[in-house]
């Protein structure tokens, strides 16, 4: 008898507890966002996913990578998608939504703008993809350690492959695109020019060429955290970066790291929804809210990208810790945009497969 | 008297032989049965596995599935008596692209032609974007559709274009191994080498033998004199070092692999004691390089040399040294001629161990290696999760898995695998 009470004493705890634990992952949604860690995803989760949970009690879960259609695609092709929102090159999104990978847009959920002009006319033009929505503008730009070169500074392109006037590593992303560009614009080539070259295989023979020169002093880095890093340790005298991660460094960390913005690549990045998300509609909810005027002007508070809503730009303000101005650290800042180069998504989306092959033979030999 | 005969016996129970036999199978049964889940376990999630990756290496089913009608018509072209193929070739193309455009199929057939052809994935791609909003059903806008693909781009009017067409149109393909082995199909379908460019994984299979062979050779340097140690010693120093070797093995790889970079990097403890010690001025590399690989690699796998080496030499009978020494031979010749002789199946037992481990290494070269010193099983890991070229990567496995089948082989034949001891 009491063998049976004590049984049947477990067995209701049990059920009780499963079923409780069953109540609470029932009642509160989420939504796994993912996007490129470091001090954007902070800059995101300050600005969006904050105001957002505190606005609909939606939870959300931030994941990090490290760009490229791969993990979306391997997941859409499996059936078993995980991620919800995810944030992307434009050049990704253009190959995703080719393929199938990524859900439509119900662009007619954005919000208009303060004064009432429609969305589809306050985002920047060619900001707006049936399959995806911009949230910044930035680009990618080299920065040096300010101690490391007293009098001769570095000023253009040309200098990152000028190791006799400027010795020291350099550091570049583990990827072609942006590193061929600036390769030819640091051979002389004029930015008008470089895709047209590179769309040649003499074009491309020349890049490689230039990036030889540099090859043996060169430290590759993938994650956007790891430049104002191997900077700072004294790994390298100079790095490619994303021009907002440098700005934080310096912001908020008082690193004296300077940005030189001759040359630089600039380009979008979108929030898309991987085909067959599990939450579809809160995803949409979400990227409608995290791309309105005011979260965009927020999220330029926080870290040194130009919003891609037209509305935004009189909104931005001073860095949320240091107080600085932001508006001079923008990429589309008219002092930073003399030489600047717009990426080339639709290049990219067709020739980034062979030139990413050519690429990692090159590294390897 | 016994009025039992000997057939009641016979009949009423069963003779010897039978029961033995009967006994014997039950043993056997309950043998199986036994190893039946772990049996089960090997089918499943080892053997299952790699018959799917051998498969994966060949299989070719993109052409085959979405372009039937162009596969069918494009067997018919022979490209050494034509420059191009014919018209019905090119109005099944043209039709069957509309339909991959529509049904968004049109971006994974354009990746995988463009692994045999860099380029032409921009072009499928532009082509199925004139092509969605022209009507296949009716008359071809240009009189003929081999008119009209080349008003859409002069690169239909190439033979290269269409003969990747042609050999990527079986199937079951070769491409991915002779990718693999940097050669590819020419247009006419013979095999040439691949661009210069693209020639990597000879060089990467020969490094991965090199490395491997280089790490086994400073593990049996490094290895064999503590296994002599551990073998020598009075037992109760022996298990005490014996601790110590095996607890780096329980330690987990990553942590391991990481405090090398800590130790081995620029602004790391080496550099700092070298300079502290006034032995060099500059701090010199020793990571994300060769050397640190090596490092690395040979303090992972140390342990398994050592165990083979010194369960062996437990083995053997000091009797025989005593008795050199005694016929009057020195230290130097009574441990060369003598000991050493003796000791080396768990030389050959470690050093197959050790090299088989080194030859599929993935992690360690990645974290502290650079570039130059990524191993076959990095491209391995590139193809499956970046590029996704599932092909070549299940090309490149094959051909690893091979390889080592290859060196177990030669192993047999040398030394002979039931002579290896492990302990």
């Amino acid at each position: 008898m009491k063998k049976i009470l004590k049984i049947a004493l477990t067995a209701t705890a049990f059920a009780v507890t499963v079923s409780f634990a069953g109540i609470s992952t029932l009642s509160a949604d989420s939504l796994t966002v993912v996007s490129w860690g470091g001090s954007y995803t902070k800059s995101q989760v300050e600005a969006y996913h904050k105001p957002f949970m505190k606005k609909t009690g939606i939870k959300i879960n931030s994941e990090d990578y490290n760009g490229g259609m791969a993990q979306v695609k391997a997941q859409v092709e499996s059936g078993k998608v995980v991620w919800d929102v995810v944030d992307l090159e434009y050049h990704d999104v253009v190959r995703g939504c080719d393929e199938g990978l990524l859900e439509e847009m119900d662009l007619s959920m954005l919000p208009p703008a303060p004064d009432g002009t429609p969305a589809k006319q306050d985002f920047i033009k060619g900001t707006l993809h049936e399959c995806a929505v911009a949230t910044i503008v930035w680009t990618t730009i080299y920065a040096y350690d300010k101690t490391k070169f007293k009098g001769m500074v570095p000023k253009t392109m040309a200098d990152f492959f000028n190791i006799a006037t400027f010795p020291g590593k350099r550091a570049m992303r583990k990827k072609p695109k942006s590193n061929l560009e600036m390769a030819l614009m640091g051979d002389g080539v004029r930015a008008e020019d470089v895709y047209e070259m590179l769309s040649t295989k003499a074009g491309v023979d020349r890049a490689f060429r230039k990036l030889d020169t540099i090859k043996d002093h060169m430290v590759w880095w993938e994650a956007g955290a790891q430049p104002p890093q191997l900077l700072a340790d004294g790994e390298v005298a100079m790095a490619t970066a994303y021009n907002g991660r440098i700005f934080n460094a310096v912001a908020t960390e008082n690193k004296p790291f300077e940005i030189v913005w001759d040359g630089q690549v600039w380009d979008l990045d979108l929030w898309a929804i991987p085909k067959g998300a599990k939450n579809k509609a809160n995803a949409m909810k979400f990227i409608a809210y995290s791309t309105d005027t005011k979260r965009l002007a927020d999220q330029a508070s926080w870290i040194s990208y130009g919003p891609a809503r037209k509305s935004s730009a009189s909104m931005i303000g001073n860095h949320a810790i240091s107080g600085v101005n932001m508006l001079p650290h923008m990429p589309t800042a008219p002092a930073n945009f003399k030489n600047a180069l717009k990426n080339d998504f639709e290049f990219w989306a067709d020739h980034d497969d062979e030139l990413t092959e050519r690429f990692n033979n090159w590294l390897a030999k | 008297m016994s009025n039992i005969s000997i057939s009641d016996t016979v009949s009423k129970e069963l003779p010897l032989k039978t029961k033995l036999r009967k006994a014997e199978r039950r043993n056997k049964m309950r043998a199986y049965s036994l190893i039946l889940p772990l049996g089960a376990f090997i089918l499943i999630f080892f053997i299952a596995p790699i018959i799917n990756v051998l498969v994966l290496s060949v299989d070719n089913p993109l052409l085959v599935d979405n372009f039937p009608k162009t596969v069918k018509s494009i067997s018919q072209w022979n490209p050494t008596i034509d420059e191009l193929p014919a018209e019905n070739v090119y109005a099944a193309f043209a039709a069957e692209m509309k339909k991959a455009a529509k049904e968004k199929t049109i971006g994974r057939i354009a990746t995988r032609l463009n692994y045999d052809k860099g380029g032409i994935r921009s072009l499928m791609t532009k082509t199925a974007r004139k092509m969605k909003r022209m009507d296949v059903t009716q008359a071809p806008p240009k009189g003929t559709w081999q008119k009209t693909l080349l008003k859409i781009d002069k690169r239909w009017g190439k033979q290269e274009f269409w003969a990747t067409i042609k050999n990527a149109s079986k199937p079951l393909t070769a491409g991915y191994f002779l990718a693999a082995i940097d050669k590819k199909y020419d247009n006419d379908g013979s095999i040439i080498d691949a661009p210069d460019f693209k020639q990597i994984y000879l060089i990467v299979f020969w490094r991965t033998v090199w490395i491997s062979a280089l790490v086994t050779l400073t593990s049996v340097l490094l290895g064999y004199p503590v296994s002599f140690l551990l073998a020598n010693m009075p037992l109760r120093y022996s298990n005490l070092l014996m601790i110590l070797v095996l607890l780096p093995f329980w330690t987990s790889l990553l942590v391991r692999t990481t405090a090398w970079i800590v130790v081995l990097q620029t602004q790391g403890v080496l550099n700092d004691l070298l300079i502290f010690l006034g032995l060099i001025n500059d701090r010199i590399q020793l990571i994300y390089n060769r050397f640190g690989v090596i490092v690395a690699m040979t303090h992972i796998l140390l342990p398994f040399m050592i165990l083979p080496i010194y369960s062996v030499m437990k083995n053997i009978s000091p009797d025989y040294v005593r008795a050199a020494r005694s016929l009057g031979a020195n230290q130097w010749t009574s441990f060369w001629k003598v000991y050493f002789p003796q000791s080396v199946p768990g030389i050959g037992a470690g050093g197959l161990l050790v090299f088989i481990l080194a030859l599929g290494y993935y992690i360690t070269p990645a974290l502290v290696g650079g570039p130059r010193d990524q191993m076959a099983s990095y491209f391995i890991a590139f193809h499956t999760n970046s590029s996704l070229n599932w092909g070549l990567a299940a090309a490149l496995g094959t051909i690893l898995l091979f390889g080592v089948l290859a060196v177990y082989w030669v192993y047999d034949k040398l030394v002979g695998i039931d002579n290896m001891k492990l302990g």
